[in-house]
């Protein structure tokens, strides 16, 4: 399955997942997307940068891409937030999200947060609510969406963008309820315990994928996608576009459905057989 | 604690048990509406014996193997005598059938793991299918750790559910109760056509403890409480206890109606 990475540790996973040299949304797009116009705003506030997102050709496909943008120097990390959203960076990529359905084009999210930004501003905003009426809105969203997790899935802030019809993760990327540092100060008040912690999360992709989370995980080339953009984001648009081909095909109304029941059926309970 | 006399978590004031519950549970030292097991909040709220318990023998299961995960379930269905955080069901108020879910906030913190997610979707299509409203009193600590990425995912669902809902004209009224946090505000609780909030509830995203962290300072008086929600725009009302009953049947009683036709 990985390329040697099979007995990788979960803590070293959550380190490539979290490299400063890994592809930005920017660098994705700028390897995939032909035509790129990148759109602002959320009409409300203000324009939330470490939420980027616009329309452009996939192949030939015309595609609206949306996805968090960390950056890639500790400058931009600032001017980026590090990619941890406010509720206008949520409400920006759904009003890109809207703009794709009412014109027919497919929405694919790239997926990369530390979470939602914790801030004063945030809550005051409706950082939650921004959050729910994503999720609200993407269930019956009537265009195919595809989201990637291409560094870390951070929570609330990752799902946001990730109530979709098709969810892949990078090979060396997470995808969690809570950081392994939280985690760990949670369990055993200890966040230096973040490598056990990641264990028992089962965060990366084989993990989700086993437990049918995930619907694909995407190779990332030898040491990781920081060390080869060009063939990472080749291989990420290989299957973005063989997915929208698959999704584009399905009658609205089935898509829909499918997406509901995709959600529905994630979980695990017991109850007696008389209840079921 | 004792159980005939006990103490406000806020001002910690003790009170005789019997004029506290004359009270709705308010202190009336210092005004902060004491949490509510589950039962109690049935017991106020749902005209008598209306109550009928739906999804009642559901249980949790342990999808990640997670560290002690299965003692601290048996340890909340020992203390609260329920299976899990949320007990759902149908009732009536003030005569108005409604679904209703109530939140159980010392079964680990009310959190929400796979079993919450199901019985409020559950809930939510049950309401859907019957033509019926659907309220839910939540009360939450977030999504629960101890099930990882199955419990993110509830988020989702529960969210998509909502929708289904409101698409069949139909209304979720959530009542957010101390403390509402973490990923069920950030779905289905914010997601309430009508959204009410007790006075004073600590309700909000991020914790506080988080907020102050990562900013490196003190938080602003009155921070993530209802009448500051209330302010920005966030929550259509905030009742006080006593009202609530009162409230939620005036509630029912106007989405019940049919179109006004009336001869104008």
């Amino acid at each position: 399955m990985g390329e040697g990475e099979n007995q990788m540790k979960a803590i070293d996973v959550v380190k490539l997942a979290r490299h400063t040299k890994r592809p930005t949304t920017l660098d994705y797009i700028k390897f995939m997307v032909t035509e790129f116009l990148e759109f602002h705003g959320d009409r409300r506030f203000c324009d939330d940068l470490a939420v980027v997102g616009g329309i452009g050709f996939l192949d030939d496909i015309p595609v609206t891409i949306i996805g968090h943008q960390k950056g890639r120097n500790v400058k931009e990390h600032m001017k980026r937030n590090f990619g941890m959203a406010h509720p206008e960076g949520y409400r920006k990529a759904m009003r890109l999200m809207e703009e794709a359905e009412r014109f027919g084009r497919p929405v694919i999210n790239l997926i990369d947060t530390p979470g939602a930004y914790p801030g004063i501003g945030a809550e005051e905003r409706g950082q939650a609510e921004a959050i729910a009426s994503n999720l609200y809105k993407m269930s019956t969203l009537k265009t195919p969406i595809i989201s990637v997790i291409t560094g870390e899935g951070g929570s609330g802030g990752a799902l946001a963008l990730g109530l979709a019809d098709r969810v892949y993760m990078l090979s060396n990327t997470i995808y969690s309820v809570i950081s392994p540092e939280g985690c760990a100060s949670i369990l055993w008040r200890d966040a230096g315990k973040a490598d056990e912690a990641a264990e028992a999360l089962k965060l990366t992709a084989p993990h989700l994928y086993e437990k049918e989370v995930i619907d694909k995980i995407i190779e990332e080339p030898g040491k990781g996608a920081h060390e080869d953009y060009e063939t990472t984001a080749k291989r990420l648009k290989t299957a973005l576009v063989s997915g929208l081909k698959e999704l584009l095909a399905l009658e609205v109304e089935i898509l829909l459905e499918q997406r509901y029941q995709k959600y529905r059926q994630i979980g695990v309970f017991s109850e007696p057989p008389e209840d079921q | 604690m004792s159980r005939l006399f006990p103490r406000c978590s806020r001002c910690k004031t003790s009170h005789f048990i019997a004029f506290l519950k004359h009270a709705h549970y308010v202190c009336s030292k210092c005004g902060f509406n004491l949490r509510l097991d589950a039962e109690t909040r049935i017991k106020m709220l749902c005209d008598k014996k209306s109550f009928k318990i739906l999804d009642e023998h559901m249980k949790s299961e342990d999808p990640l193997d997670f560290p002690k995960y299965r003692e601290k379930l048996q340890q909340s269905m020992d203390t609260t005598k329920l299976n899990e955080a949320i007990l759902t069901g149908t009732c009536t108020i003030k005569g108005f059938p409604t679904t209703i879910g109530v939140m159980e906030p010392n079964f680990i913190m009310a959190s929400m793991g796979s079993v919450v997610g199901e019985k409020v979707t559950r809930l939510l299509e049950y309401a859907a299918d019957n033509h019926l409203p659907a309220l839910i009193i939540i009360s939450s600590g977030g999504a629960r750790m101890h099930e990882g990425i199955f419990s993110l995912m509830q988020m989702a669902k529960t969210s998509a559910a909502v929708k289904r809902l409101n698409d069949k004209g139909l209304p979720l009224f959530t009542v957010l109760t101390d403390p509402t946090t973490g990923g069920v505000t950030a779905s289905f609780a914010m997601l309430g056509n009508v959204i009410i909030a007790e006075p004073a509830a600590l309700i909000g995203f991020a914790g506080p403890r988080v907020i102050e962290q990562t900013i490196g300072q003190k938080l602003p008086g009155g921070f993530q409480r209802s009448e500051f929600l209330l302010e920005h725009g966030m929550l259509d009302m905030v009742v006080e206890r006593k009202q609530l009953r009162n409230v939620l049947g005036t509630l029912l009683k106007i989405h019940a109606q049919k179109p006004y036709k009336g001869d104008w």
